[in-house]
């Protein structure tokens, strides 16, 4: 081919990224732009296909990506800049790297040329992410540009999701190659497992028929392994107890009477008890978290434990495990189930009852009761209300600290990808910007933004992309002027000393939603919590910031207090 | 326990440290760490000696296998195996007899002087962690100027092999 014909159908780096983004299917991207990312900018304004939202702050961009991926079945993808562009998305991919979220983030770069010479808002990308990604690359050759692309999907979505960082030198971006985008791609190096190991099937199924006091116990694992309705199969099949991780809520239907609520250190006694008790534990998409477990030492002491989980690195990490099961949940749960038919073999039907005679005597404990006839509005009323009135339809996002773990205990979700938080990294502010991807993955759907008056100021800016592209959210704001659950330890455990918890000159929260053009709504009693829900919802087209001025000595209870066991909860 | 893991991974930019990193970020011990191209240059051989209880040596394979540019691992250890560092040595060796002295200990522990000067030699010398210890111990008497040590190469006898 003469060199005329082969330059005449090379195409930028800047267009290559769109036909790559094009070829993966993505419809958004979320970021913000920059001078390294000029000529990605300049391709993407010139093409129709993937559409992108300008955020007001590159958190925002990753946040809202992780929002998007969490809810729906695509991984996020987020656009920033150079240095100071690439430094501001770190705390989103770190909060993805912790909760195993797809995602694909694109850094620009300085040209090749400069790196390495402390060039204008450059900064090692590659270096600063790489303990907080899944992989990174860095590309230096427009030639290899779609293949990393491609690499990059692959890898952030297959086996244990994760973040992958994409850094673009802006002279790769000018470049010209011919644009081929891989079909497939194959790397010797990563070949997930997804299949389990058809002998540790069998030794599983005779574990777990063998139960007299068993519990399941699933994580986000089953959300991101879609493996919600081959869990509800296998757990009504045994008839079994269950329990959800913070992260795995909705992967069980909440509202079914196998369902015992979440574990945990913020945990329903129930749940708590039944870990303890267990003789056989079936652990699902967990990771066997600190936050779960409690002190590790007085954890499940008697206690079989089978752990299915796609991550080998997950299993006996924390707590050793009898029958390991590396697979993708959905389809181990399958072979679960086939290998139950087959063996033939039934629950101990008279154990189990006693069993579960012993979770209801537990039950009876009714840890989540708080006290409704109070004059204050509570917060937990505010998340239950906002649940019977959504039917527990809703998509919701929260923020991190009280108010999360309320809307965890209050708000029962029986579907998953409903309930988008911040589990591992525990990232203040994530709730906006969650809530606008997962408005733009379901424009039709209620979407709820359960937050606090401290959190919600650490994205607060992002009001501004909310307007520009009328995503009509619901915010609730559950105003405690505190840091809600600093104070809470320091009232437990520093004696009252509450240090910096205090959020003093605090905004006019009505003032500020009107002044980013929102619908601003301020509740200072507990007999108008619902009707100012109900008229957010009417809002359609709005969004509606609803400030609930809360009781401010609210706790959080149950607890697991850090250092107790599952079985030394400190209830009301 | 002290366990040799030799891993194969893929020699490109950024792998030595995504190794470097993880061993670092989380903690693990690293005695010593060697690397090189392979036969077939798309890839690196690395050979990590580290030490920990059976459940932290497991986590540190498992979490090396997760890193996407690696491809295979052989804990040496659960094999028979060979390993080997290589030392040079600098000693100051200005009289004759020192000379003469620092000689019959090179050859007693097969090594080999590479170079010499009016004032100094320069051993090498291969062998198991414990023989050049021995060596560097028995050299005491002279002015040691420099010690360099390789780190631990190892390799499984027999049939066991780490290839793709």
């Amino acid at each position: 081919m003469s060199e005329t014909a082969s330059s005449s159908t090379a195409i930028t780096g800047a267009e290559i990224f769109c036909r790559s983004l094009q070829a993966e299917g993505v419809d958004v991207v979320f970021g913000y732009p920059g001078g390294a990312v000029l000529h990605i900018y300049d391709a993407l304004y010139r093409q129709d296909k993937v559409s992108h939202v300008l955020v007001r702050h590159e958190q925002g961009a990753v946040h809202a990506a992780e929002g998007y991926a969490k809810s729906s079945d695509k991984p996020g993808v987020a656009l920033v800049t150079s240095g100071p562009g690439a430094t501001n998305a770190i705390t989103g991919i770190a909060d993805a790297y912790m909760d195993s979220v797809p995602l694909v983030v694109f850094t620009g770069q300085v040209p090749t040329s400069l790196i390495g010479n402390d060039a204008f808002q450059e900064v090692d990308t590659v270096g600063i992410t790489r303990p907080c990604v899944k992989h990174n690359f860095l590309v230096k050759d427009v030639k290899d540009l779609a293949t990393t692309i491609k690499k990059a999907f692959y890898v952030a979505t297959t086996g244990r999701p994760g973040p992958v960082v994409v850094d673009i030198p802006k002279d790769v971006t000018a470049d010209s190659c011919e644009f081929e985008y891989p079909e497939s791609i194959h790397m010797r190096s990563y070949n997930p497992t997804t299949k389990g190991h058809t002998g540790q099937i069998r030794k599983a199924v005779d574990l777990i028929l063998s139960a007299k006091q068993p519990m399941i116990y699933t994580g986000g694992g089953v959300i991101l392994g879609r493996g919600s309705e081959a869990l509800t199969e296998f757990t009504r099949k045994l008839g079994y107890p269950i329990t959800n991780t913070l992260m795995g809520l909705g992967g069980y239907p909440a509202s079914d009477k196998q369902y015992l609520g979440m574990l945990g250190m913020h945990g329903t006694y129930e749940a708590n008890m039944a870990m303890h008790h267990a003789d056989v534990l079936i652990a699902i998409g967990a990771r066997f978290d600190d936050r779960v477990t409690g002190n590790i030492e007085k954890f499940c002491p008697h206690a079989k434990i089978v752990h299915v989980d796609v991550d080998p690195s997950s299993i006996s990490k924390n707590v050793k495990v009898d029958v390991p099961i590396v697979g993708e949940v959905e389809p181990v749960l399958r072979e679960l189930i086939k290998g139950l038919n087959e063996n033939g073999g039934k629950p101990d039907a008279e154990a189990l009852a006693t069993w579960w005679k012993q979770i209801e005597e537990w039950q009876a404990q009714d840890c989540l009761k708080y006290d409704q006839t109070s004059e204050l509005i509570k917060p937990q009323y505010v998340v239950q209300k906002f649940w019977e009135l959504t039917e527990g339809d809703a998509y919701v996002t929260s923020d991190v600290g009280q108010h999360q773990m309320w809307a965890a205990q209050f708000y029962r979700f029986d579907k998953p990808n409903r309930w988008i938080n911040s589990g591992g990294l525990g990232t203040m502010g994530v709730g906006l910007p969650f809530a606008m991807g997962v408005q733009f993955a379901h424009p039709d759907a209620t979407v709820g933004c359960i937050t606090g008056e401290a959190s919600i100021q650490m994205c607060i800016q992002e009001l501004s992309t909310c307007f520009q592209y009328q995503l009509p959210l619901k915010i609730l704001n559950l105003n405690n002027r505190y840091l809600g659950m600093v104070r809470q330890w320091q009232e437990f455990f520093y004696q009252g000393r509450y240090a910096m918890s205090y959020m003093d000159a605090l905004p006019d929260f009505v003032k500020l939603a009107e002044a980013y053009g929102h619908v601003g709504i301020q509740v200072t009693q507990p007999g108008d919590v619902e009707g100012a829900i109900k008229e957010a919802l009417a809002q359609k087209e709005r969004l509606v910031f609803l400030d609930f001025i809360t009781d401010q000595s609210e706790n959080v209870y149950p607890m697991i207090p850090a250092g107790a066991g599952q079985n030394e909860m400190i209830l009301v | 326990m002290r366990h040799i893991i030799s891993v194969l991974l893929e020699n490109e930019a950024g792998a030595l440290s995504r190794v470097a990193g993880l061993f670092s970020a989380r903690g693990y011990n690293i005695e010593s760490l060697t690397v090189a191209p392979t036969d077939d240059p798309s890839l690196s051989r690395m050979t990590i000696v580290t030490s920990g209880s059976d459940e932290i040596v497991e986590q540190i394979t498992k979490q090396l296998n997760k890193l996407i540019d690696v491809i295979k691992l052989l804990d040496m250890t659960a094999y028979p195996h060979i390993e080997r560092e290589m030392a040079l040595v600098k000693v100051r060796v200005p009289e004759a007899a020192d000379r003469e002295e620092a000689k019959r200990l090179a050859d007693i522990f097969r090594g080999r002087i590479i170079d010499v000067t009016h004032d100094t030699y320069v051993i090498e010398i291969t062998g198991e962690g414990s023989k050049l210890d021995a060596f560097l111990e028995a050299l005491q008497p002279f002015p040691v100027l420099e010690v360099v040590r390789s780190g631990v190469m190892g390799i499984a006898r027999g049939e066991v092999s780490l290839q793709i």
